[in-house]
């Protein structure tokens, strides 16, 4: 899959979307995810969206069903990057995404994981 | 019938140009369409030269049919000249009614004129007065278009400069933005608001942003929602949003429609807001001891 | 609304899921090329998104026409299907209107509310038009 890619760092799984991920992508990634989170017993997961031009309802969805499906396997999902227009685009539709935990970066959400002990940086996935 | 229906009067614009523009800026004046207080009499008389000199251009080329379209190439260069003038009197104030009133002053010199001229044709002179006269007019109502347009866009652009004025956003400490609303809050608006607020929030980097309504006149559920979105836009980009400035009487408002502020922070001054923020960036204000303060 | 007076620019048969990223990037160069603000080819964008895809999925596919407008500062589509229809055009515009589980149905009248100009043309048996207008600033 090009449209997504998921790696491990600093303990926690970091999936990068690109503008051109299909439905069929984003379900297969949704998959994937689940598996890997299960795997590896990582704690915390960040989506970095900063590359997506639009989001729209299926996508916002699918957000949405990947963190409740994370939270089941004990891992909390931040998801990061979005732009302003997607922001204010979403909140037309909307679609707040009450279950996703945000941040303006990857950094910035490692950060909050380590305060809330989501990290600890010991562990290394 | 000669073969330029308007023959008479492009004669006498012709041979008494002079005379015809003096008696116009006399009857504009009486008419109070002269702002001797924007204007100075040499901008005037160069403006009516202008306009006259590019008029009589145009009815000579028109008249054939009949027709006065301003529109028509004919009259592309008093249309050029019209708007040159129109722009300058709308930057300098000058009332829409004046500027009618300034092309309608021409019927008078005109009319005059060819009264002596067709003494002896009243025929004629009934026709080519009707016909001057739908040129004048044509020539009024398309000034007063141009003039209506060019203060559309006068007012678009204060607007716009307007909207930058009332929606400043300030950073007031590191990763802490805070922006002042004034006035109504309407869609547009608040689609503008939110715009600048979330492109703030990338460009400094902001974790936290406090929106104090203190400066706003009523918040009624249409602005609560606009309050309420725009806080949910601000956690979607990943920073927190603290709505200060709701007075007893709004929070009355609030629960009274039954806004649902939901997880949104909300404080009702903004001294509060900003301990709340600073708090959350890790910063405290603190009063400095008496040493320091003597030492300065 | 018709678009007699537009210029067809592109057509995009759809068909498969790639099709609505195609769908999604070609509207996207026509918002940029008409000099649309990052916010309103965004809005657009989207609304388009929404729309293509419910031909996709409840007609199994479609056709999309867009079109350059007259006034050149706004863009338009048009998408058309030849699936069963909507029977309750009214219903399946209001939020929270879905036919599917798990869908939170927010999908057309989030269109609407995207567009400038929106209109849908629909009954059961016929198949579903919708044409929608986009403007490139937000006076």
């Amino acid at each position: 899959m090009n449209a997504a890619a998921i790696y491990a760092v600093e303990g926690v799984l970091l999936v990068s979307i690109t503008s051109d991920i299909t439905d069929t992508d984003i379900i297969d990634l949704q998959e994937a995810l689940s598996k890997r989170i299960a795997d590896t017993e990582c704690r915390g997961v960040v989506v970095d969206i900063s590359a997506l031009e639009i989001v729209d309802t299926f996508v916002g969805r699918v957000l949405a069903q990947l963190t409740s499906v994370a939270r089941l396997l004990d891992a909390e999902t931040y998801v990061v990057g979005m732009r302003p227009a997607v922001a204010m685009t979403l909140v037309e539709l909307g679609m707040y995404l009450p279950e996703n935990h945000t941040a303006l970066t990857l950094s910035h959400a490692l950060d909050k994981m380590r305060q809330s002990g989501l990290i600890d940086g010991l562990r290394r996935g | 019938m000669p073969d330029k229906i308007l023959e008479t009067t492009l004669e006498v614009l012709k041979e008494d140009a002079e005379g015809i523009l003096a008696d116009w800026i006399e009857q504009a004046d009486e008419d109070g369409a002269k702002r001797i207080d924007l204007f100075s009499e040499k901008e005037e008389r160069d403006q009516a030269a202008s306009l006259l000199r590019s008029f009589r251009l145009g009815v000579r080329d028109a008249s054939k049919d009949g027709e006065f379209d301003l529109q028509d190439e004919h009259w592309a260069d008093l249309r050029g000249i019209l708007s040159e003038i129109t722009h300058e009197r709308v930057e300098r104030g000058v009332l829409p009614g004046e500027m009618a009133a300034l092309i309608l002053a021409l019927k008078t010199p005109l009319f005059e004129r060819l009264t002596e001229k067709l003494e002896s044709d009243p025929e004629r002179l009934i026709e080519e007065v009707l016909l001057l006269s739908k040129a004048i007019d044509a020539f009024a109502i398309y000034s007063n278009e141009v003039f209506i347009a060019e203060r559309e866009q006068v007012i678009e652009r204060q607007r716009d400069e307007m909207m930058e004025l009332s929606t400043p956003v300030v950073e007031l400490w590191d990763k802490v933005l805070t922006l002042p609303l004034i006035g109504t809050l309407d869609s547009l608006r608040a689609q503008e608001v939110m715009e600048s607020l979330l492109q703030a929030i990338v460009e400094r980097q902001a974790e936290v942003v406090i929106v104090d309504i203190t400066g706003v006149k009523t918040v009624d559920t249409q602005v609560a929602q606009h309050l309420l979105r725009t806080a949910a836009a601000v956690r979607l980009m990943g920073a927190r949003c603290i709505i200060s400035g709701i007075s007893p009487k709004i929070a009355q408002t609030m629960v009274e429609l039954g806004v649902d502020v939901g997880e949104v922070r909300t404080r009702s001054s903004l001294r509060s807001a900003l301990m709340d923020a600073l708090t959350s960036v890790g910063v405290a204000i603190r009063p400095i001891n008496d040493d320091k303060r003597n030492a300065k | 609304m018709v678009f007699d007076e537009a210029d067809r620019i592109a057509t995009i048969e759809l068909e498969q899921d790639r099709d609505v990223v195609r769908a999604r990037s070609r509207v996207a160069d026509a918002m940029k090329e008409c000099g649309s603000s990052e916010l309103m080819q965004t809005r657009f964008v989207t609304a388009v998104s929404e729309v293509v895809r419910n031909a996709l999925t409840h007609a199994g596919g479609g056709t999309l026409a867009i079109y350059a407008m007259p006034n050149k500062r706004q863009v338009g589509i048009e998408c058309r299907d030849c699936g069963k229809g909507i029977e309750d055009i009214d219903a399946a515009m209001a939020d929270g209107f879905t036919t599917r589980r798990g869908s939170m149905g927010r999908g057309l009248g989030g269109a609407k509310r995207l567009s400038k100009t929106f209109a849908i043309d629909s009954s059961p048996g016929k198949g579903t038009t919708v044409r929608m207008i986009g403007a490139c600033s937000l006076r």
